[in-house]
């Protein structure tokens, strides 16, 4: 459990890290939280020969609530996630979902930039940010560039984001009406068996406006844009939330692991998007 | 003349004795972490060991190339077993009669199996050296079943014991058999079971897992070659063992080896072991005359250092209608992995098994097991119970579920009705054992009285009710235990490791100024030793526990013992430190009667003095008989305080408890949530209440881990699925829910002071009573037996099968 050598760079700006990773290309890698890297590095599964710490970068933290918009720098723990008033207040949806990643100690040092990032399909940021229809800021050598959550997957731990890119912020509209993340996991500290971030907005009655995601269910986080339709018009009764959770079922593919086989994830997967679909409606 | 103040109560308190819940003289030093454990220890010059191992479970190994690794810069040798083959060293004997590879000869038997040792200045090159070591392997077929292992045609695993048809134990009967040990009248209860009314036959299976203690094994040896010493410090849970294998095998004399087990983070049986690592270090100190360290990290330990259990235990267990048991029979494929490396006494190659009849009056019964190599790590060690203690226990806790659901009966009722009787104690069990003593039905109607049994057993009836009409779908589960251990390990006459005999020792120093020091042959890993011993004593020789100190873990200074595992510290170091404690009261008795100018017979004992009988003014205090011992001439008598005792406990001690765990269970989901836990435990004369609770708290959170998510999974090709703690369940406080404990107290009529060890009771009743909690859950609904561990998709699969998914 001990990495290969590596050296260790330390900008303090965004424009220095990305001559960093300019120069050394393949070879170099930037380092958030380090809760994921770190432990494929000892492992010795990622060998990485320039580690380009953003720590000090101060430009890439921070939290703010603008307007209609939420902003979140890269760098900013999922510890001030949860920590945040603001935060909690225009999107408690982040703070839900923030507590049920991992546990405290992994949290104060997590990012939220190291979590989207990243493209493990156990992380839980990516699906709630497909939820919220979120858009990454990425910036490269050639500029600045953004790319909506819901495009940014392509499969495990491949993204869209080049590997001279460094992500700055994510940000997202300030969501509305009912919301809930619901997760299943083996214990404290464990990916997912299977999770789901709901937002629903109800006027009248009526659903005017659902959004559904999924995590750790298929290779990259599922946002089911059928899963919503069905809801909206509809009163959320029963037959309703049964249509929801069938187009959110058909639209994963899980594989088997310690967790358990297929059928087993399936079948979860529908209990858990039930709840989260009850929940975010009983807070609409 | 003497003032009688303070009076006797407040004397007696302020030694901190017996049943006083004295606060642990270890936290101090823990809970600031000043702890000092192996790897703590720096030496100047000192080197780092660490392994290539194996990424296949059987293959051959064809060639071994280090000219890389040499190269690493801070890399200095590459042991193989060709280097510790000219010194005998290249196989070692394991404490189970059987021999196991230090670096793999040829072939390899498990994944994580140790293949070569990299010598390097620190830890990161010897990392580096390690990958730089280039193995060739030529894969074998890997066998991970242990019944497919007995078939006819399963490859050889072990050539080195090809056509050998005697083992340590015995016949073998198949290449990859071991042994097959027999307890009871086979005839007899086949017959039995042939013609009683009823008979229930079942597989269970305790899965294998792992003691995982926090810190994981290392070692630091350090040849001093112009005094030809060796030291040895290392996470050593029987140091003197050891240093007498250590001497055996390595050809050093014993009084030239010093072995020194310093704080150590947790045992739990892990640490019982001989490993590769302090074989491979000290080889490496002396070839290098440096110190050597070599420290596992969490995957080594969990991949290749000693796991637990793996029985199948096939049952028929048979009784009359109105359920009184009249026979039991229970036949175990024990899979040991690729080396029969259980720590086990000597006679018993599956250990205490033969405890499988519990708590209950069977009149006749029959165990075999048979011991099976296999393409898995070697261990198989008493994790958290006395050797196979808390497998019989599972077995029998689930056999009388089983039973229950055949005659239809209620399971605490058909517990009642077999249980063995106070006034049949000390009791003859069917399969050898003499349980000293006992009161179970006192305990089980306390127990079922705590948690209103009757009121949950309704409670629940009514949750099915609701269930079937779909208003719910959580089920309730009431899992009851009533277990008896066999502990403290044990008489001489029966009990020895790999010769040694295992009794247990204490040696008394008493200082002038009346305080003390005690050291014994045991190591505490967590136990609190350095606070119970002192307590003992303190009730013993009247001097405060405060006064006391504990010492155990250096083969130099510490009287010779048998170490730590088995519940056997209280049973027997305990039993020596009241020993010693008694022959330094009665030399204390000349003494003050020689002070008092009395009789030796004119005076006696009160609490931490000897006062003339009838004249309690009249006294001398321990402190001052201490302090005349170092001072005065007495005629006929010594001068100094000390004393020692070496104790060969008579039997064993036989702990037994009722346990009573209520789970609700998310059919849909497979979550449970432990409602209540209930935890009744009888371990004799109670040394202090509040280090009970906390081994009670630690156990069942350990049994908690078994029980509902740990355990060593392999793949079919014999990799380890569960080598990290990601994988593996280790409960934090989150999962951990809230216990209540109770007691009652039954002495152990043959230990001097009626103490049976405690450490362990937790785990070998916490496992049958969550897992019966979960199987009860769905008895409604024609559940029999599913196997642990009960994670979440083996929960949503018994529902699953059970056709309650719709
Ligand atoms: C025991 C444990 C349990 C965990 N459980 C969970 C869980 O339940 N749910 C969950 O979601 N996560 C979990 N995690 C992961 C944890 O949240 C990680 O911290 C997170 O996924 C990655 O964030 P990081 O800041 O640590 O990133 P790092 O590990 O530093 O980086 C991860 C990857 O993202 C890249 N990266 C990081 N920042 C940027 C950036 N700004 N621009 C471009 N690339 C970047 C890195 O180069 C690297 O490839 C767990 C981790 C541990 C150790």
């Amino acid at each position: 459990m001990i990495p290969a050598r590596f050296e260790y760079h330390r900008p303090s700006d965004v424009s220095a890290a990305l001559a960093i990773l300019t120069e050394h290309g393949d070879d170099a890698r930037v380092l958030a939280g380090g809760h994921s890297l770190i432990p494929m590095m000892k492992l010795r599964m990622a060998a990485i020969e320039h580690l380009i710490d953003l720590q000090d970068i101060a430009e890439l933290k921070g939290i703010s609530v603008d307007g209609g918009t939420i902003t979140i720098g890269a760098m900013t723990t999922q510890h001030e996630l949860i920590d945040n008033a603001d935060l909690a207040k225009a999107a408690p949806i982040l703070r839900e979902a923030a507590l049920q990643i991992a546990d405290p100690q992994v949290r104060y040092v997590g990012t939220v930039g190291g979590n989207v990032a990243n493209g493990d399909p156990g992380n839980d940021m990516p699906g709630l940010m497909q939820c919220l229809g979120a858009t990454f800021h990425l910036v490269g050598p050639g500029g600045t560039r953004d790319v909506a959550a819901r495009d940014y997957y392509e499969a495990a731990y491949m993204t869209d984001r080049e590997d001279d890119e460094i992500l700055v912020s994510v940000s997202f509209p300030v969501p509305e009406g009912g919301y809930a993340y619901e997760k299943q996991k083996r214990k404290i500290g464990d990916y997912a068996t299977a999770a789901c971030a709901v937002q629903v907005t109800m006027a009248g009655g009526s659903c005017t406006a659902a959004s559904i995601a999924m995590t750790n269910l298929s290779d990259t986080p599922i946002w089911s844009k059928d899963a919503g339709a069905v809801l909206v018009g509809t009163d959320c009764g029963p037959g309703a939330i049964g249509a929801a959770v069938d187009a959110a079922v058909a639209a994963i593919d899980p594989t088997e692991d310690n967790r358990g086989p297929v059928e087993f994830k399936k079948h979860v997967a529908g209990v858990v998007i039930r709840r989260a679909i009850e929940r975010a409606i009983s807070r609409a | 003349m003497n003032d009688l103040t303070p009076s006797r109560e407040e004397r007696t308190e302020n030694l901190k004795g017996l049943g006083c819940s004295r606060k642990r003289v270890e936290d101090a030093r823990f809970t600031q972490g000043k702890g000092n454990y192996v790897d703590d220890i720096k030496m100047p010059g000192m080197l780092f060991g660490d392994f290539v191992r194996s990424p296949y479970a059987h293959a051959r190994v064809k060639n071994i190339n280090s000219e890389e690794a040499l190269k690493v810069p801070g890399v200095l040798a590459v042991l193989t077993a060709k280097d510790l083959e000219p010194l005998g060293l290249h196989w070692m004997p394991t404490l189970a009669g059987d021999k196991q590879m230090v670096l793999a000869d040829g072939k390899v038997l498990f994944q994580g199996q140790e293949v070569a040792f990299v010598v390097a200045t620190d830890r990161y090159a010897a990392a580096d050296g390690i990958e730089a070591v280039e193995v060739e392997y030529e894969e074998l077929p890997v066998v991970v079943d242990p019944f497919k292992a007995l078939d006819p045609d399963a490859p050889v695993l072990r050539e080195d014991l090809e056509g050998q048809t005697e083992g340590a134990h015995g016949p073998r009967k198949h290449h990859n058999h071991i042994f097959l040990w027999e307890a009871g009248d086979k005839e007899a209860t086949e017959s039995v079971l042939a013609s009683a009314d009823v008979v229930a036959e079942e597989m269970v299976y305790y899965h294998r897992t792992h003691p995982c203690p926090l810190e994981p094994c290392g070692c630091v040896a350090s040849m001093d070659k112009v005094n030809g010493k060796l030291t040895l410090w290392g996470t050593f849970q029987a140091p003197h063992a050891v240093r007498t294998v250590a001497s055996l095998i390595s050809g050093i004399a014993e009084h030239n080896i010093r072995v020194i087990s310093p704080d150590i983070g947790g045992g739990f049986g892990n640490k019982v072991g001989v490993y590769p690592g302090y074989v491979c270090s000290i080889v490496a100190s002396i070839v290098t005359g440096k110190p050597v360290k070599w420290i596992e990290d969490r995957m080594d330990n969990l991949m290749a250092t000693a796991f637990a259990r793996d029985y199948w235990m096939k049952g028929k267990i048979a009784a009359t209608k109105e359920g009184k048991i009249t026979g039991l029979w229970c036949h175990t494929t024990a899979d040991h992995g690729g080396f029969d490396a259980c720590a086990d006494p000597t006679k018993f190659p599956a250990g205490f098994m033969n405890i499988c009849t519990g708590s209950y009056d069977i009149p006749v019964a029959y165990l075999g097991v048979d011991g099976v190599y296999t393409n898995k790590a070697p261990g198989g060690v008493a994790y958290r119970c006395s050797f196979r203690v808390t497998e019989a226990a599972y077995f029998i806790e689930r056999m009388i579920e089983i039973l229950a659901i055949e005659l239809n009966m209620d399971a605490a009722e058909l517990r009642r009705i077999n249980f063995i009787k106070k006034e049949q104690f000390p009791y003859q069990s069917a399969l050898g054992w003499e349980y000293d003593s006992g009161d179970y039905h006192t305990a089980w109607e306390k127990a079922l009285k705590a948690v209103d049994y009757e009121g949950l057993r309704k409670e629940q009836a009514e949750r099915v009710e609701a269930f079937k009409r779909g208003e719910t779908r959580k089920l309730l589960g009431i899992g009851l235990t009533h277990f008896t251990e066999i502990v403290g390990a044990g008489p001489v006459k029966n009990c020895d490791i790999l010769g040694l005999g295992m009794f247990d020792s204490c040696e008394i120093r008493i200082h002038p100024t009346g305080s003390a020091i005690a050291r014994l042959g045991t190591i505490s890993q967590g136990q609190g030793h350095a606070t119970t011993f002192a307590q003992i004593l303190a009730s013993e020789i009247g001097l405060p526990a405060d006064s006391i100190t504990i010492e155990e873990g250096d083969t130099d200074t510490a009287p010779y013992g048998l170490g730590t595992y088995g519940s056997r510290s209280t049973p027997v170091a305990g039993a020596a430190t009241a020993m010693a404690g008694r022959k330094i009261r009665a030399k204390a008795q000349m003494i003050a009667a020689y002070l008092l100018e009395v009789h030796d017979d004119d005076v006696e004992w009160d609490v931490d003095r000897f006062a003339v009988k009838g004249a309690p003014e009249r006294f001398k205090t321990m402190a001052e008989i201490a302090f005349a011992a170092y001072n005065q001439a007495i005629p006929g008598i010594e001068p100094g305080l000390e004393a020692v005792s070496y104790y060969d406990p008579p039997n064993m001690t036989y702990p037994f408890g009722a346990y009573i765990c209520v789970m609700e269970i998310d059919v849909d989901t497979g979550v449970h949530e432990i409602r209540q836990f209930y935890a009744l435990d009888d371990c004799g004369t109670r040394i202090n209440p509040m280090i009970i609770e906390g081994q009670v708290h630690g156990g069942v959170t350990e049994a908690l881990a078994i029980a509902m998510g740990q355990e060593i999974a392999y793949d079919e090709m014999g990799n380890v699925k569960t080598g990290t703690l990601m994988d593996f369940f280790l409960p934090t406080a989150w999962e951990t829910p809230n216990y209540t404990t109770d007691h009652t107290t039954t002495p152990s009529p043959h230990h001097p002071i009626g103490a049976k060890g405690v450490g362990e009771s937790p785990n070998v009743g916490g496992v049958p009573a969550f897992s019966n909690a979960v199987h009860d859950a769905f008895r409604a609904f024609g559940l029999r037996q599913s196997h642990m561990p009960h994670d979440h998709w083996r929960i949503w699969k018994t529902a699953h099968d059970l056709g309650l998914h719709g």
